[in-house]
């Protein structure tokens, strides 16, 4: 607090005096030689200024967003044309007989078809709901862990390495022990989901807080931020990335042991994409198989594609795009060489856990 | 939290400040005394490691001294650091609005106050741009004016243009120079540029090396507006010059 009343009123800045900053009006004390607003030497110097933030400014890469959208999606739009065309090459082959393994021309179809019907949606339904509320316990469960575990160094060193050690425990491992625990029913398939997912988010926590860069720590609190505040306005911020990173992996996980639960856990009375899936085996009827599948795929390329949009948001927004203007910039000559953290940006690491994405179930 | 007389805004007091313990320990600073007067303009000065950053921070309270005290009578004070480190996440105004969100100003006065403030530092209608698209000047800028916006009453500038081409820095010298007059903030001022502290300073300390201590202080008795090419700054620059070569080669041997 501002307590020399003598600063304090000399400061014609001070909140609420009214004073507008431009007004170059002389301090108590000044100079009055400067007190017309726009001294030509000032105006000059406001020129110059100006002059140099016209060179400095980026070049805006404005794409048109049109042929934007269409160069993510023909590469992908080719890519599902050649999954198509393999698939039919290796049923045209003759490997298999058509009634075991199907062509898309049998399979896609009965997907369309099935589309139309009650019974899917009603299994649809139900699978995303399990999904969305296992997940959402998991994302609650794992941030309040992970922010507890980063908080405490002592828990830390205690159950640090323990979370990463369940995350790569394959969640079916998980599935015997929840039918004991809670019989064929919704709990178990729950307890399976939210084991498998929330050691991702809270890792995501983790690592998140602890590469939050220590300068803007000490940035909040020379600003003086404490505790709450500070971790309000930078330690979550600087941490999301990560946490975002945590987060999709997390549903990964999620979906994955969900899928290993409604497997093997099928509940009477209550439908689902992998009873479907189950049943379609037990009846030896492949289409009804290769139809689930795709709409499990189906299911993860669009929850994948929204954290993309949310990751892809957040890494424009910080200057963290690889492809964005700066890097353009860097590489267009010395004139735009701006210093590296541009490119890498003070925000940390983001894939501290990528590569463990790739550990299946 | 002392009453300091009024014609002091901060008081080091024998500070020292040593990192480590046992044989590979670094006296940073060692017994250093400095009083400055409210509004004044002190720039410290000294070789790379000398232990300014060092100083600075035990002024802006992130850190504490190892003997002595630090005593600012209860002053808010504000860092600019020597990097720009904006919050990547923000706005340039979102930036200057942190400050005063954490003093809870209200959210309608916040608005006034950041296009205020960023007027100050010649960024008017830049406020909506992000840390990334701005160069590195017009960081520093955004820097400055969230540091004013900190309403500190003592602001510490750790080598605030150290990074910039020489036409931006004596522009951003005016700015300061200008803002510094109309609101009377005392600052400490970190350079490893002489002619710049003599540009800018009332006074300038001198810190030796390995340990850190106040090696001489300047008075620099000059008429203001200065300019950093004039005749008499070039004089007084080379004598502080040839008084930090002789600090530093103390060293050599
Ligand atoms: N956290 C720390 N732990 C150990 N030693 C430190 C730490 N911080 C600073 N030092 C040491 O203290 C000394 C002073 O450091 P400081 O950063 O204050 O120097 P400086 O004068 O700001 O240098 P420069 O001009 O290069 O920025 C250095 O020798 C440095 O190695
Ligand atoms: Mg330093």
């Amino acid at each position: 607090m501002a307590t020399d009343t003598d600063t304090v009123t000399s400061r014609s800045l001070e909140a609420g005096s009214g004073t507008d900053g431009r007004n170059l009006g002389p301090g108590p004390g000044g100079d009055p030689a400067t007190g017309d607003p726009a001294t030509p030497a000032q105006r000059t110097s406001d020129e110059a200024l100006a002059g140099l933030d016209a060179l400095d400014l980026p070049v805006s890469s404005g794409r048109p967003t049109a042929g934007r959208i269409w160069s993510v999606t023909w590469p992908k739009i080719a890519a599902l044309a050649l999954f198509l065309l393999v698939w039919q090459i290796v049923v045209w082959s003759g490997w298999k007989p058509t009634y075991v393994l199907p062509g898309p021309g049998d399979t896609l179809p009965e997907f369309f078809d099935q589309l139309g019907t009650g019974e899917f949606w009603d299994a649809f339904g139900r699978t995303l709901t399990r999904a969305g509320e296992g997940y959402a316990v998991a994302v609650v469960l794992g941030g309040v862990v992970g922010l507890v575990v980063a908080r405490f160094g002592l828990l830390r060193a205690a159950v640090g390495s323990f979370i990463t050690a369940l995350q790569t425990m394959p969640s079916v491992v998980w599935v015997p022990l929840a039918i004991l625990l809670f019989k064929l029913n919704e709990s178990a398939i729950m307890f399976v989901v939210v084991l498998g997912a929330a050691p991702s988010v809270a890792n995501g926590v983790i690592y998140g807080v602890d590469y939050v860069p220590p300068l803007l720590v000490r940035v909040g609190r020379s600003m003086g931020a404490r505790g709450f505040s500070l971790y309000r306005h930078v330690v979550a911020p600087a941490a999301f990335p990560s946490v975002l990173a945590g987060l999709k992996q997390g549903w990964a996980f999620a979906w994955r042991s969900l899928m290993a639960g409604e497997l093997i856990v099928i509940v009477p009375g209550h439908p689902s994409i992998g009873a479907d899936l189950q049943n379609a085996r037990d009846l030896s009827d492949t289409v009804g198989v290769l139809v689930s599948m795709l709409t499990i795929f189906a299911i993860g390329v669009a929850v994948d594609a929204v954290f993309n949009i949310l990751d892809r948001r957040m890494r424009e927004r910080r200057g963290l795009l690889s492809e964005g203007s700066n890097a353009v910039r860097a590489a267009r000559g010395p004139r735009n060489g701006r210093p590296k953290e541009d490119l890498a940006g003070p925000t940390g690491p983001v894939g501290p856990l990528s590569g463990a994405d790739t550990s299946a179930v | 939290m002392t009453a300091l007389a009024t014609d002091t805004a901060l008081r080091i007091d024998g500070v020292s400040r040593v990192f480590g313990a046992g044989a590979g320990q670094v006296h940073a600073l060692d017994g250093i005394h400095l009083d400055v007067r409210p509004g004044e303009f002190v720039c410290l000065l000294g070789a790379s490691g000398c232990g300014k950053s060092t100083l600075l921070s035990l002024v802006a309270g992130l850190d504490r001294p190892t003997v002595g005290t630090v005593d600012t009578g209860g002053r808010r004070v504000g860092m600019m650091f020597q990097d720009s480190a904006l919050l990547p996440w923000l706005t340039a105004g979102g930036n200057v609005e942190v400050p005063l969100k954490l003093r809870r100003v209200p959210k309608a006065t916040r608005r006034a106050r950041v296009d205020e403030l960023l007027g100050m530092v010649r960024l008017a209608g830049q406020g909506d741009r992000r840390p990334h698209e701005l160069s590195g000047g017009m960081r520093q800028r955004v820097s400055l004016a969230r540091a004013f916006a900190q309403e500190a009453d003592i602001l510490c500038m750790d080598e605030p243009f150290g990074a910039l081409d020489a036409m931006t820095r004596d522009l951003l010298h005016d700015e300061l120079e200008r803002i510094w007059r109309e609101t009377g903030v005392t600052v400490l001022f970190v350079t490893h540029d002489v002619r710049e502290a003599v540009r800018l300073g009332d006074r300038i300390v001198l810190l030796s090396s390995r340990p850190g201590r106040v090696a001489e202080i300047f008075d620099v008795a000059m008429d203001r507006p200065r300019r950093i090419d004039e005749h008499q700054v070039s004089e007084l620059a080379s004598v502080v010059t040839a008084r930090l070569r002789q600090e530093v080669a103390r060293h050599g041997h």
